[in-house]
């Protein structure tokens, strides 16, 4: 059998190893137009900021991929020939397969905006777009960030960490707070201006100008201002990137569709991680899942389906975690954002420490937990997970908080503190 | 789609950072090491010519005084200057900590040092004298080129370990870490040998033991050649030797395993001991040239365990001979202690585990050379309570912890399978879980029975062999 991957990301790569584990004789094929290697994208921003080189992003070391005979390709797919089972690569060269994994990611989002396509615009996702900010981080003396989401403060550190001055412009009242509670949201705000980078709530784009040779000179903001500016990063969100499927009869909508078992309409062609859209949604997740371990996990499930297991896919329990500047976040099950604390019909215990850099959410309905949120502390994964699927009572979790803490050793332990707040609150 | 970029191929320099401006302070710091440093050059041409025309204290506070204070300040200034928090900013573009010509430099100059300090200490005279009124206070000795590598290892491990408490102010497992092995360089390394020099007591340091320091367990290291004939260690009328040897003994037979159980080989490496003090504060900003390949690893195994081997027959050879009255080896038992001392002492701890560190990375000897490491990392692998736990599913593969792993460890391969990490050679530094960005690393003492939870079993490839699984 052979089963071609298209995509060598967190999904892609998953996807080789399970079926490699499982089936010793299977020939894969791996194929990215981005990188010879697998490499951790989330890492973009340190080989930028120097804290790494491309290198040490490699999850695997370079012999892995030969030792476990995963073949890797470079290039583009250009088309996908599903009936026929063959893809093209970078227009020329056709490949033959019995299975096909679709794992191609996403791409930056743009809205149309005036300017967009201009030289030194760009979106902050692949390898090529980090190497062509490093070409123009010379001539840049101020950089505008658009969008106020995970990716963009990392582009607004990065910038910073240049010795660059950058503006970060937040369509929102404050910072990631269609995921944030209002709170934290507003911790986030502090420490990114505390960096020393130029803040700008609800302020959106208008225009994007041109300098008279084609790259960008100056940004305008809707009703407001207008910025010099020498770099535009567009990080409004992304979206599936599945130009590979144009051409084809494969089914999409905003990503590739596929069923429970991460199938898409052809029963031999799969789609996982950032590209795939799920088409029965369980619970109140979203059809699309573009984060790392989502990846991870349809990754994995795809193989195993691929290899006839008809798994449903089932990505168990929510968590994350992200790095805003110097605050580190975790999450844990069900927290709603700013615009939905209230009207969630949860209940909250929330500790936050006078010197705003530490604090811990914890939401709770009908005396049961429910998740956690957290800046600045480390909790343990696999216990917050076991209390919120067994829905232990707050007063048992507030009671057992040391069993959660993962902070580094004689950390100054709050649980005292969370406790005084949660008596407070609840009398 | 766009044309692809061939990324690896690209040199691995890029665009270095911004330089930073300097304020009046930092400047006038500077001044003062450049100062200090211009007269310690010239004493070394000319010695004597400081203390002549200037008093007895002048010459050590105008060289080492303003070398050492410019230091600090300088130190503090520039990292009050930023957030605390992990900034690694520029390290792999900095020519000095991603071995470009500073970076040499500086590793051809320690190396140097070490070279003439072994073999022509003669042309440190100069600096000798700078720091005679500082031994003579301490030990009422003259100063001798050891006393001058002691002080200035000493200054080295308090300079830089300040630098980590500046570093890493926001954590406290590396403030407290960080004290630990300025207090036990200071005190257990430098004051308390000396003043037992002063009392004309053998020069004993309590933090080194067997086989870091195989002539420990050599009575007559101490003039205690009667033990050994007499086949009686504990002898009455205790002298100052042979409490020495008690203590050395004892640490390695009971201390050693037993700290070891409960708190894994950083008690020792990363907490007390003085190479790992200098690998931890001076060798901090070359931490990530630590090679971490597989390769570099199995090196490291035969290195290691074979000159814990050699220590040991050796050790063993020494005894026997001693107690058969020079029987198998005759009075060349001298020569054996000699050419250790030289190969693995001087050539490899010093010249290449010291002077090496801004090429081949801060704990070279502690990797491939040092036979307590080899005893301890044995401990530590299938004896101990340590080690270092993954968070579940947190980790998103970005390569931090591998970077920054003194010993070369690859974290990161255990971390994204959610495998604990177990491994021989952790020194329990704590720096891979301070630069996690997705906090997934938690060193901690658990229970023995747990620690392996995921993880490959110590055996369980041998075992496996047995039962027939390949
Ligand atoms: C800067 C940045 C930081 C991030 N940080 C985090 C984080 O901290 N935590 C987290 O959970 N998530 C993070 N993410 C999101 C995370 O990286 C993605 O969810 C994840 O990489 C998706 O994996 P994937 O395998 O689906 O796709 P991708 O990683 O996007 O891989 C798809 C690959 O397919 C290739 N490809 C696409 N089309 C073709 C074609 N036609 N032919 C050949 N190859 C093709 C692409 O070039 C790419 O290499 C971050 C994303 C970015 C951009
Ligand atoms: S694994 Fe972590 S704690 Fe152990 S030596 Fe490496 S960096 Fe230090
Ligand atoms: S630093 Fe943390 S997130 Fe990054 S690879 Fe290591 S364990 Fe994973």
């Amino acid at each position: 059998m052979h089963v071609a991957i298209i995509g060598n990301g967190i999904a892609g790569v998953t996807a080789a190893r399970t079926v490699r584990k499982r089936d010793p004789k299977a020939r894969i094929t791996l194929i990215s137009g981005e990188s010879e290697h697998h490499w951790s994208r989330p890492a973009l921003m340190y080989i930028y900021m120097g804290h790494m080189r491309y290198q040490d992003t490699k999850p695997y070391q370079d012999h892995f991929w030969g030792k476990n005979r995963i073949d890797l390709v470079r290039g583009w797919v250009t088309q996908i020939d599903a009936d026929g089972k063959t893809l093209t690569l970078d227009g020329q060269r056709t490949v033959q397969w019995d299975k096909l994994l679709i794992a191609t990611g996403s791409k930056p989002n743009k809205f149309g905006w005036p300017g967009q396509d201009l030289n030194r615009v760009s979106g902050m996702y692949s390898l090529q777009d980090m190497d062509a900010l490093e070409g123009w981080t010379r001539d840049i003396k101020h950089g505008v960030v658009v969008g106020g989401g995970l990716i963009g403060i990392e582009l607004a550190e990065m910038l910073h960490s240049r010795g660059r001055h950058v503006t970060m412009l937040v369509r929102e009242a404050s910072y990631w707070d269609n995921a944030l509670p209002a709170e934290e949201s507003a911790m986030v705000n502090d420490v990114i201006k505390a960096t020393g980078i130029d803040l700008r709530l609800g302020a959106e784009l208008e225009s994007i100008e041109d300098d008279g040779t084609g790259s960008v000179g100056a940004v305008q903001i809707k009703d407001g201002e207008r910025l010099d500016a020498q770099y535009v990063g567009l990080t409004a969100g992304v979206r599936p990137n599945i130009a590979v499927t144009e051409g084809s009869s494969i089914e999409t909508a905003r990503g590739i569709l596929v069923n429970d078992q991460l199938q898409t309409n052809h029963p031999d062609i799969y789609a996982a991680g950032d590209c795939a859209e799920i088409r029965t949604p369980e619970g109140q997740r979203n059809t699309i899942q573009a984060v790392w371990y989502t990846g991870r996990f349809q990754g994995e499930q795809a193989a195993n389906n691929m290899l006839g297991d008809a798994g449903d896919y089932n990505a168990g329990l929510w968590f994350n975690s992200a790095k805003f500047v110097d605050l580190e976040y975790q999450v844990y099950g069900n927290v709603p954002a700013s615009g939905a604390q209230h009207t969630s019909g949860l209940d909250y215990v929330f500790w936050k420490h006078d010197n705003g850099k530490h604090s811990v959410r914890i939401c709770h309905k009908d005396g049961a937990v429910v998740g956690f949120n957290l800046m600045g502390v480390r909790f343990r994964h696999k216990v917050c997970e076991q209390w919120i699927l067994e829905a232990k009572p707050l007063e048992y979790v507030l009671k057992n908080l040391r069993k959660a803490a993962f902070d580094p050793e004689f950390s100054k332990r709050h649980d005292a503190a969370i406790r005084a707040v949660a008596k407070g609150a609840t009398p | 789609m766009s044309a692809s970029v061939h990324l690896d191929a690209l040199p691995p320099q890029r665009v270095g950072t911004e330089p930073r401006s300097l304020t009046v302070f930092e400047k006038v710091c500077l001044a003062l090491v450049s100062f200090g440093s211009l007269l310690v050059f010239l004493s070394l041409l000319s010695p004597n010519t400081l203390s002549t025309y200037t008093s007895y204290w002048a010459a050590p506070a105008l060289t080492m005084g303003t070398i050492v204070l410019g230091s600090l300040g300088y130190i503090f200034s520039a990292y009050m200057g930023t957030t605390p928090g992990i900034k690694h900013n520029g390290m792999f573009f900095s020519s000095m900590s991603n071995r470009g010509v500073w970076g040499w430099m500086a590793g051809v100059a320690m190396t140097s040092f070490y070279v003439i300090l072994y073999w022509h200490s003669s042309t440190l005279a100069g600096a000798i004298a700078l720091v005679e009124p500082i031994s003579y206070a301490l030990s009422g000795k003259h100063a001798d080129q050891w006393f001058l590598y002691g002080f200035l290892y000493t200054v080295a491990v308090v300079v830089m370990g300040s630098r980590m408490l500046m570093k890493y102010r926001h954590s406290r497992y590396q403030i407290i870490r960080t004290l630990s092995v300025m207090f036990f360089q200071l005190g257990f390394g430098f004051l308390i040998p000396n003043i037992l020099k002063a009392l004309n007591q053998p020069e004993f340091y309590f933090t080194y033991f067997w086989p870091l320091k195989p002539e420990y367990l050599l009575p007559w290291s101490y003039g205690e050649e009667q033990l050994v004939t007499q086949g009686a260690v504990i002898v009455t009328g205790l002298t100052m030797g042979r409490a020495m040897l008690l203590w050395g003994a004892m640490m390695s037979v009971i201390a050693v395993p037993t700290l070891t159980y409960f708190f894994g080989k950083r008690w020792y490496c990363s907490w007390v001991c003085g190479c790992g003090g200098l690998a931890e504060t001076l060798g901090d900003p070359y931490r990530q040239l630590s090679d971490n390949s597989d390769t570099a690893w199995k090196v490291e195994r035969w290195m290691i365990h074979s000159v814990l081997l050699a220590i040991t027959v050796i050790t063993g050879l020494l005894w026997i001979n001693a107690a058969t009255g020079n029987a198998i080896l005759g009075n060349a038992s001298g020569l054996y202690s000699k050419t250790y001392g030289f190969f693995i002492g001087a050539a490899f701890s010093g010249v290449i585990g010291v002077g090496f560190y801004p090429i081949l990375g801060s704990r070279v000897w502690c990797r491939f050379g040092c036979p307590q490491a080899a005893i301890l990392g044995m401990f530590q692998r299938f004896f101990s309570r340590f080690r270092i736990t993954t968070n579940g599913g947190q980790c998103i593969s970005c390569g931090n912890c591998s970077t920054y792993c003194e010993m070369g460890i690859d974290v990161r391969a255990y971390a994204q399978r959610g495998e604990n990490i177990v491994r021989a050679s952790c020194v329990g530094c704590g720096v891979c879980s301070e630069v996690c960005p997705r906090g997934v690393l938690k060193l901690e003492n658990g229970s023995f029975g747990d620690r392996f939870k995921n993880a490959a079993k110590p055996f369980a490839a041998i075992a496996d062999a047995f039962r027939g699984k390949s």
